[in-house]
């Protein structure tokens, strides 16, 4: 049997504007509960939204990053539903014609470039946050009511829970770019929902679409859907099929449980909100979003190829996001070696900043900095291995990299009268080893060099050391 | 002198002079509430300390020879659908029975910046949203012209107040002929202005897309004072235009010789009580005496007009009071155990059967296929409405009509017989549909019984209606019919 899994994924995305959709209060995630509200927000009687065009502007950019065609007039909606966490009864979103539509973005599928569809972006704002006490009451913080989110629903183009997890993080990735959201998952600026069925390819016969809910990182996208893959296979292979519901990913279990079923197709009593008046999107103001838009990923990973001549790879790995992209860019600035720099800042550097769970952001160096150090290597100052020591040192304190160098005398010896007399040391204390390596036992060569280094506490130029310790032993 | 005998204009320009004290003017008038409006219900709210102390406020500025403002001590009534900073406003409903709003609403604020001085919150049918100032929470307000009578509504606690003299000046709001109807009821005039001229922040919606807030007085000149101070550009209202225009008040000339006069057919043929009819035929003829020319034209859709209005209306109301749901504020059932019960119950509690009605069409209008088909047919005549008004523009100044087909009917009638009050409507909404001004000015009465003229003019030419109104006011009281 052959089954194809088919997930389209609906992502919402907390605009970084600094007021509200629509009032003045302070966009921010945190802050004591209820304190960033007015009676706009909070929805009283009589309050009128008035829209922040800076949000209009926000969507705009990220509907023209992933290649949507953008809506000439801008009309916002009511979606009414009853929650405790919405205010007026109705959630100011947009139905019948979102800002952007007909986009997609590219991701690296395992058959090469693969296009995801996504149907449509619209704009609306936030709801509050529900918070439920272990007395079992349930509080209301409305200091997220009525901050701006887009709503990017994507066309069922995701085949696996990979893909899945490959398109947030380039969706991710090209938010990030533009400057338009931070997506913290942690702190849900970034949130998404999966829908999922499969479909045996044989028969043709498909499971009903199952919401999958309260996933809280990319990984568990991923695994979720993996997870619901199985079992909607396993249901068709049992001759059964899913029932059309909601259902809540435990991350503990692993496991998704029901939330709710799906009785029919929601009514949300669309009616288009004519307190806030339509805003004409002309093409001339969209142009001008575009003109100004920053590079995005896939453009930057263009040029990384083309002006320093680095591999698909490389170019990938360093535009993934767009710190570490600059970060290197910098760096190249002062030291002419984009390979050198790109091997350095892909290993060493990601390396570290893995290992401590940190962005670049947290770097206690800068490009400067990590341009000193390869400039030491390269004048052949410190070989590389000593180099990686001190850039660990680096990452830990955050000093200069001469300044290391010096405090723990880690400059290199490649003066070859020096090297000579601590080589005829080393040989005289190793006559063994010359008789074994001049037997043919060539590892006996590295021990003696081993030696010599660590008789220098590793400062000794390595190729000259080379160099020296043989025809030291040609000369015996 | 009897204080609240006195115009708004009257009563600014004595206490200017200093020949009476802003606190004398509010104690005449509260007292006159004390005597009165056991009986008369006008208000919900009297804010007898707040009056007082804006009053003094005012006294203090006469003595020190400031510069007072435009409503200086003026005795305003305030619909309580309006909200008011720190005073309670309860839109006639048990749901808001206990909610103190944290701000003031734009009107209010211009009312207060121009020394104005309001007074309390005057009565109305729930939520605004119905035509006899019965379905209120907080009971009947009597006509005071015939107290076994409806004063209309749903302003009818502000004409009420206005007409028996307990406040100068009043506002009210208009999403149907809310202003209108009952000012004619009451025999004093009530503007309807254009959608877009005076701020909604701070009004209570029913029907987003058709309320306006208006003002209400004894006469053209005083109701036009209070216009010219809540109109214009608000930063809060982004749907409040910035519209060119000079002084109502100063545009009242008394001259309207060669004025564009338009007499509906269709209007004027519609059922109607045929003693209501003479006297708006009685009021043409004063325009053609006054020098205006008065001709006959045709709205052909007006027919529509009601059920597009309905369609709207109802939508619109189930929309603005689902936030009604008794979670942070207004009534909260005390007997619920699931979330469904909280909401379903305090809105059950909280919101009367007039209001429950238009919200359950309104719900099945937006959530059916078939509502849907009819939601939308509503918008395409709404612009088919909207023609007829413009082509009639194009060529006149203003449209006369009644205000309303019939005399103000008996409390307890509308019960028994909810269409002919609905139908009192007929004449105000197109106005609303389409965005236009409109006032009503009384033009004679019947048996003792007020009648109303409409009159109606394009989308912010209040000027137009507000000069005809004056005009047609003066040469009426040279009548005497009273």
């Amino acid at each position: 049997m052959a089954y194809k899994t088919i997930v389209g994924l609906e992502i919402h995305v907390e605009l970084m504007t600094k007021t509200k959709l629509f009032c003045s209060c302070k966009n921010e995630f945190g802050g004591e509960a209820n304190t960033h509200c007015c009676p706009i927000c909070l929805g009283l009687p009589g309050a009128m939204p008035k829209l922040n065009k800076g949000a209009l502007e926000y969507a705009i950019k990220a509907g023209l990053a992933f290649n949507c065609q953008i809506a000439h007039r801008l009309k916002m909606d009511r979606k009414h539903y009853f929650y405790p966490d919405l205010t007026k009864g109705y959630q100011i979103s947009q139905d019948d014609n979102p800002l952007c539509a007909n986009g997609y973005l590219i991701i690296e599928g395992e058959e090469g470039p693969k296009k995801i569809g996504i149907q449509r972006i619209h704009l609306e704002e936030d709801t509050g946050k529900s918070i439920h006490t272990e007395a079992g009451d349930t509080l209301v913080d409305y200091n997220r009511a009525g901050v701006p989110l887009i709503e990017i629903v994507t066309a069922p183009d995701i085949n696996s829970g990979e893909e899945a997890r490959m398109f947030l993080e380039n969706l991710k990735n090209t938010l990030k770019y533009i400057e338009v959201s931070d997506c913290k998952m942690e702190e849900g600026s970034l949130r998404c929902d999966v829908n999922i069925n499969v479909v045996d390819t044989e028969t043709g016969k498909k499971t009903n679409i199952t919401e999958i809910k309260n996933l809280n990182s990319f990984k568990a996208v991923a695994t979720a859907i993996e997870y619901e893959e199985k079992r909607h296979i396993s249901l068709l292979e049992e001759g059964k099929n899913t029932d059309k519901e909601t259902r809540r990913w435990n991350d503990v279990e692993n496991v998704t449980i029901i939330m709710r079923e799906k009785g029919g197709t929601d009514n949300y009593r669309y009616a288009v909100d004519v307190d806030i008046l339509p805003v004409a999107i002309d093409r001339e103001w969209i142009d001008d979003i575009k003109a100004n838009l920053p590079e995005l990923p896939q453009d930057k990973k263009e040029r990384f190829m083309r002006d320093y001549d680095l591999p698909a790879y490389d170019a990938g790995v360093l535009t993934q996001s767009k710190e570490l992209s600059i970060f290197f860019e910098e760096t190249v600035k002062l030291c002419d070696d984009p390979k050198q720099v790109s091997n350095w800042v892909m290993g060493d550097v990601l390396r570290g900043l893995n290992d401590k769970a940190i962005e670049v952001g947290d770097l206690k160096f800068g490009p400067e900095d990590l341009a000193a150090l390869l400039k030491l290597i390269k004048e052949d100052k410190i070989s590389n291995n000593v180099g990686k020591k001190v850039l660990r040192e680096m990452f830990e304190t955050g000093k200069k990299p001469e300044d290391i160098v010096k405090e723990k005398g880690l400059i290199q010896i490649s003066d070859e009268d020096e090297l000579k007399k601590i080589v005829a040391q080393v040989l005289e204390e190793n006559e063994q080893s010359v008789i074994d390596y001049k037997n043919g036992k060539d590892r006996a060569l590295g021990f003696i060099i081993g030696q010599v280094m660590k008789a220098t506490r590793g400062k000794a130029n390595p190729q000259i050391v080379n160099k020296l310790v043989l025809e030291a032993i040609e000369e015996k | 002198m009897d204080i609240t005998s006195l115009t708004a204009m009257e009563i600014r320009e004595k206490i200017a002079n200093k020949e009476i004290s802003a606190q004398e003017v509010i104690k005449a008038h509260l007292d006159r509430i004390k005597e009165l409006d056991g009986d008369l219900n006008a208000f919900i709210t009297i804010t007898e300390e707040e009056a007082f102390e804006a009053a003094k406020r005012v006294d203090e500025k006469v003595k020190n020879g400031e510069k007072l403002g435009k409503l200086a001590g003026i005795p305003i009534g305030v619909k309580d659908n309006i909200v008011t900073k720190d005073i309670r406003t309860t839109a006639g409903s048990k749901m808001l029975e206990n909610f103190i709003p944290p701000y003031d609403a734009t009107v209010i604020k211009r009312i207060k910046e121009e020394d104005g001085i309001i007074l309390g919150k005057t009565n109305l049918d729930e939520f605004a949203g119905s035509y006899s100032t019965e379905s209120s929470y907080f009971g009947v307000t009597k006509n005071p012209i015939d107290r076994e009578r409806v004063p209309g509504g749903s302003s009818g606690g502000s004409t009420a107040a206005v007409r028996a003299q307990e406040v100068a000046l009043a506002l009210g709001s208009d999403t149907g002929g809310s202003n209108r109807q009952p000012a004619s009821y009451c025999g004093i005039v009530g503007i309807k202005p254009s959608y877009g001229l005076v701020s909604r922040h701070g009004l209570i919606p029913l029907s987003n897309s058709l309320d306006v807030v208006g003002s209400f007085a004894r006469n053209v000149t005083d109701a036009s004072l209070l216009l010219d101070v809540i109109a214009g550009r608000d930063e809060k209202d982004p749907t409040a235009m910035d519209i060119e225009r000079g002084s109502y008040l100063e545009g009242l000339t008394g001259d309207i010789k060669g004025m564009k006069v338009a007499l509906p057919k269709e209007y004027m043929n519609m059922p109607m009580d045929a003693r209501v009819k003479e006297k708006v035929l009685q009021a043409a003829k004063v325009f053609e005496k006054l020098g205006a020319h008065v001709e006959e034209v045709s709205l052909p859709h007006a027919k529509y007009a009601w059920a597009t209005y309905y369609l709207i209306v109802v939508s619109e109301i189930s929309s603005a009071m689902a936030k009604y749901d008794g979670v942070s504020y207004g009534h909260r059932t005390e007997d619920y155990e699931s979330l469904d019960e909280l909401f379903i119950k305090s809105r059950t509690e909280g919101l009367g059967e007039e209001i429950k009605r238009s919200i359950m069409a309104g719900t099945y209008i937006l959530s059916t296929e078939e509502g849907r088909k009819y939601y939308e047919k509503a918008f395409r005549v709404r612009a088919l409405l909207k023609e007829d008004f413009d082509r009639v523009f194009e060529k006149y100044d203003v449209i006369l009509t009644p205000t309303t087909p019939n005399l103000p009917f008996k409390i307890g009638e509308s019960v028994k017989n909810p269409t002919e009050m609905y139908g009192s409507g007929i004449f105000c909404i197109p106005a609303n549909v389409v965005g236009l001004c409109a006032l009503s000015v009384p033009c004679g009465y019947v048996h003792g019984l007020p009648v109303g003229l409409q009159i109606m003019g394009d989308r912010f030419k209040e000027a137009n209606i507000l000069k005809a109104a004056y005009a047609f006011e003066g040469e009426l009281s040279l009548g005497g019919d009273k």
